[in-house]
């Protein structure tokens, strides 16, 4: 079984942008499988995994959710063989000049994404101004003719940096939103093969957070658990964010979600499992909702009490995320106290009145 | 519905319990106390919304939903500073203009804070004609107030309910109002309809709690019971005030259309004529903006035809609201009528 | 075909008041319909086909629906003030004219502004029906009105208020009449309301319950003088949507469009949407997921009075859409 450090740098050098999951979301099949009773695909494409439990049946179930989509860009026309994008997720058009890229095209094709120089753009835009995605250009080298032979329109472009070891346990890359938690959830469905648990669990690594939070949406609809938790990433302390409320130290632990998208009970156990096994840990408030697939699961049907838990990491959106090893580790590890200490009856226990 | 007989004593004990978006145990405790011995079901869901079904004797019988939320908009700390000062986020939708130098409630054991703002004396004329920004404020629990609250503790204006006059005035009459209102309508639920009573949550931060109480309850139609701004004041020239969205003393707030939903055009007939029929005075509720718990309803499994009736309130979102109790009166009164009024052949022609 | 589009532009149904274009509609589907049904918030449903063997249920998607506006208050003298219903915008509306889906018709005229080159927000706007005063006035709170244009037949081009989405309307309905033998199960959905957020086609398809969505809609061009920059014209046949910004389609949707157009000689392009959405996104999101896709029409100056269209891009998109529902379909 591989390492959590290889798994995540095999996961985060394949393409999986939101829509576009089937690369990675093989690799992460081919994890799983030794690790599950049955595995499927959704119509959407995400990824489902069943641990059966050893619980008396009917068996409750709980549902993790980590989502596997990354962001990148689409090519949205082709310009005398220069390709303009928009983009597939949430990205800063100020970290895209010079960034190096694979156009997904027939065949996979280096490029990097141009800045045009200031005559070749609008008066308005001046050498101190932020230069739009619209006015950027991807250059594959080729010529017009081969371009044109090769890439079009809707075809995907995703960044070429490649994984980065940095010291203190760290790993640098793109797409470690969310990947790591996928490496974290297989860490802790690693652990549950030699513990047992009462509660089926199943695993899912969804698609589309980063767009429609389509996973979350329509995942947990046939699957109906009683209890679902998204495993995604937060903010790690570092430049422009060390003193920010919603910014956390990276390799300082997991950290446990607070607010109206969290169900108080699901909190709690989390909060007091982490203090029982004396790992270091976090608590994010979230004034409004969680900005993860909980926000999509706790309200699908009848309602699902949710939780969230999340891995510290730098520069998210950019392709050089930064994250610590030790938090994804200790992450999976707390995902699988929490299953194995799961009792028949934790959802019938669970009050309000408090 | 006298204004004399109505649940004064039941409102003031909603208003003055704190429940912001996603904290809604107070209110929950006093709906829940309320509504026990008057529903068939009772049962609080993984979001915390109360449903209480009361069967209809007869089948087959209309099934329908009707919805007030609990939660308010409020505070929610995020951080705390040396001295007792917590910096906070806002929970829904208030403008941060209605902050500065207010007093608050701080988490479960309502401990008193205020929010301040920078001395006149300190600041210049150029600053004083911008709003305080959010971020700089802070709320105080004096000197002796740190680590009394910790971050993910809620805070709500402290404002306690009172009559004055023919008015009441209270914090989060949206919704507290249209909570009582539900209660009172559950107590004379009519027996030829199942009354499906929803207490909701997490309206204020996107309709949440409504959605899934939709779904589970499955109605055939439903109203959703709420309060409407009534920007109903003078105009700063004197001109025609053509934006009041509703006004206090007219009565009822029938909603055509707001931001969220589009009302079912048999319901609000049904409504209308239900008024007149009564001689209950009403308003049209001004087409556009905002939004009800009908928003979420309508949309869930294959489409619930639903519309809204509203009590006016003014300065709604901020520390102090006013309402009329003959607009509450003739609310519920509206409701009971229709209810009572309600058959299956209301759905019988298609949509129009 | 220009006949059916003529009169389905030339309807008045705004969002949430569609009845007028769906009883157009039926009267066109009736003949060619194995089921037909109305729900509960007014989409239209006409089913075609049992599922057979290689077969899937498919739902796809018109919205009935076109933008309008709402009558917010009138004022002692008679006049008219409104909000919008969907996404118009006030550059279109200065002199122009509505009509009411009770009949009445007016013009909309704005307030003097501070200067000639400003545009009018819509509280500065208003409507005038003619009336004197507010009790004579045969409009009120509450009431609908859509855009007034008759249809323009420029030949190769058409033009009509409410080709959004009037114009897939008209395909779906004569793709019905084309279809014979189908293996799939299909549900041609006329919807409702999807301008004020595609709020009919959620609860239509969580009825339906497909295993493949596909909408059809318009879509915006890049072939205007210095307009948007998009790889979308007019004439250069029907666009087989990738993304918009609402939704990814599904990249098999996308596959099986292509080769199914490749293989009939069918022109098409393929689209990138920035900005806009359609039915598609609400459709995929529904119970467990429906792999979803969309079927655009190119469409010049949306949600103006004036939308244009290419005759040959509308008929290349019923040649397509037939020859997707015609076969047995396996998504890969």
């Amino acid at each position: 079984m591989e390492n959590t450090k290889d798994l995540l740098k095999r996961l985060i050098s394949l393409p999986g942008l939101s829509g576009y999951e089937t690369p990675v979301r093989e690799a992460i099949a081919d994890a799983w499988r030794p690790l599950a009773d049955e595995i499927s695909v959704s119509p959407l494409g995400s990824l489902h995994a069943l641990r059966r439990g050893q619980g008396a049946e009917p068996r409750p179930r709980l549902l993790i959710a980590a989502h596997m989509d990354a962001i990148g860009l689409m090519v949205s026309q082709i310009v005398d063989g220069f390709l303009r994008i928009t983009e597939v997720g949430g990205i800063d058009a100020r970290i895209l000049p010079g960034q190096p890229v694979i156009v997904h095209g027939r065949r996979d094709l280096p490029g990097v994404i141009l800045q045009p120089s200031p005559r070749l753009l609008p008066p308005h835009l001046g050498e101190k101004s932020a230069i739009e995605m619209d006015y950027l250009f991807v250059d594959t080298g080729l010529t017009p003719e081969e371009v044109s032979a090769l890439v079009r329109v809707g075809d995907l472009v995703s960044f070429a940096q490649p994984p980065l070891e940095l010291g203190g346990d760290t790993l640098v890359g793109h797409s470690l939103d969310n990947r790591a938690s996928v490496a974290a959830l297989t860490a802790c469905l690693e652990e549950l093969q030699h513990r047992r648990h009462l509660w089926d669990v199943w695993a899912v690594a969804t698609v589309q957070e980063e767009e429609t939070l389509g996973g979350g949406w329509t995942s947990p609809f046939n699957l109906r658990p009683d209890l679902a938790i998204a495993v995604d990433v937060t903010h790690a302390r570092g430049p422009g964010v060390n003193q920010d409320y919603r910014a956390f130290g990276l390799g300082k632990g997991p950290v446990l979600g607070w607010g109206p998208n969290i169900h108080p009970a699901l909190f709690k156990a989390f909060k007091n499992l982490a203090e029982r096994l004396d790992l270091p840990h976090a608590v994010e408030v979230m004034p409004r909702h969680s900005g993860t697939d909980a926000i999509a699961m706790q309200v699908v049907a009848e309602g699902i009490p949710t939780m969230v838990i999340s891995i510290p990491l730098r520069y998210m959106h950019t392709p050089v995320e930064m994250v610590s090893l030790k938090d994804i580790q200790r992450t999976g590890h707390l995902l699988a106290e929490f299953i194995t200490g799961l009792e028949a009856d934790f959802v019938a226990k669970i009050s309000w009145e408090d | 519905m006298d204004p004399q007989n109505l649940p004064l004593d039941l409102l003031e004990r909603l208003s003055n319990a704190c429940g912001v978006s996603g904290d809604e145990g107070e209110v929950r405790k006093i709906v829940l106390e309320a509504v026990k011995p008057l529903a068939d079901e009772v049962k609080v869901d993984a979001l915390g919304n109360v449903l209480a079904i009361k069967k209809a004797r007869g089948e087959p019988a209309l099934r329908v939903m009707l919805a007030a939320h609990m939660d308010e908009v409020g505070l929610m700390i995020v951080d705390e500073e040396e001295g007792g000062l917590y910096k906070f986020e806002i929970v829904g939708g208030i403008d941060p203009r209605q902050l500065p130098g207010k007093p608050v409630w701080v988490g479960k054991d309502r401990l008193p804070g205020v929010i301040g703002a920078r001395p006149i004396h300190l600041t210049t004329p150029e600053e004083r004609k911008s709003a305080i920004a959010a971020e700089s404020l802070r709320i105080d629990l004096g000197p002796e107030g740190g680590k009394k609250a910790k971050p993910g503790d809620r805070a709500v204006f402290a404002t306690p309910f009172k009559v004055v006059g023919p008015s009441v005035m209270g914090k989060a009459l949206d919704d507290r109002l249209g909570v009582a209102t539900l209660i009172t309508l559950l107590e004379r639920a009519p027996s030829h309809l199942e009354f499906q009573a929803a207490f909701t949550v997490q309206e204020e931060i996107g309709l949440r709690g409504a959605r899934v109480a939709a779904y589970t309850l499955n109605p055939d139609l439903a109203f959703a019971l709420d309060a409407t701004p009534a920007n109903d004041l003078p105009t700063w020239d004197g001109s025609e005030n053509t934006t009041y969205n509703a006004r206090l003393g007219h009565g009822p707030a029938v909603y055509v259309a707001d931001g969220a939903t589009l009302s079912d055009p048999r319901l609000v007939r049904f409504l209308l004529q239900t008024a007149a029929a009564h001689h209950i005075p009403y308003q049209i509720r001004q087409p556009g903006g905002g939004g009800t718990d009908a928003g979420a309803i309508h949309r869930q499994r294959s489409g619930i035809p639903s519309a809204s009736v509203s009590v006016p309130i003014r300065h709604a979102h901020s520390a102090v609201a006013v309402a009329r109790l003959d607009d509450w009166a003739n609310t519920i009164n509206l409701m009971l009528h229709t209810l009572q009024a309600l058959t299956p052949d209301i759905l019988a022609p298609e949509r129009s | 075909m220009k006949e059916l589009i003529r009169k389905l532009v030339e309807a008045a149904g705004p969002s949430g008041y569609e009845q007028s274009v769906r009883d157009l509609i039926k009267e066109e589907v009736t003949p060619y319909a194995d089921e037909i049904r109305v729900d509960a918030l007014g989409n239209l449903i006409v089913r075609k086909g049992q599922k057979r063997e290689g077969g899937l249920r498919i739902m796809t998607a018109a919205h009935m629906d076109e933008i309008g506006v709402i009558v917010t208050h009138i004022e002692d003298d008679g006049f008219v003030r409104f909000t919008t219903i969907g996404g118009v915008r006030p550059h279109t509306c200065l002199g122009g004219r509505v009509q009411f889906i009770n009949g009445v018709r007016g013009v909309i005229g704005g307030e003097k502004l501070e200067s000639m080159d400003r545009v009018h927000s819509f509280d500065k706007l208003f409507i005038d029906i003619g009336a004197t005063s507010k009790a004579d006035c045969p409009v009120k709170v509450g009431d609908v009105a859509v855009f007034e244009r008759p249809f323009l037949d420029l030949g190769k081009r058409l033009v009509a208020k409410a080709m959004d989405d009037r114009i897939a309307c008209a395909i779906q309905i004569e793709t019905l009449r084309r279809l014979g033998n189908t293996p799939n199960e299909i549900y041609l959905v006329f919807t409702t309301q999807e301008e004020v957020g595609t709020r009919g086609a959620t609860p239509a398809a969580f009825g339906i319950d497909p295993e493949l969505g596909l909408s059809v809609d318009v879509t915006l061009t890049g072939d205007t003088p210095k307009g948007i920059k998009m790889a979308v014209a007019l004439g250069k046949g029907p666009a087989i949507k990738v993304r918009d910004s609402g939704m990814l389609a599904d990249p098999r949707i996308v596959r099986w469009m292509v080769e199914t157009a490749e293989k009939a000689n069918i022109p098409y392009q393929l689209e990138v949407l920035d900005g806009g959405s359609t039915d598609a996104r609400a459709i995929q999101l529904v119970r467990a997921g429906v792999p979803s896709g969309c079927l655009s029409i190119p469409c010049r100056y949306i949600h103006s009075p004036s939308e244009m269209v290419d005759y040959d891009d509308v008929q290349n998109a019923v040649a397509l859409l037939v020859a997707l529902l015609s076969n047995p379909i396996t998504l890969g």
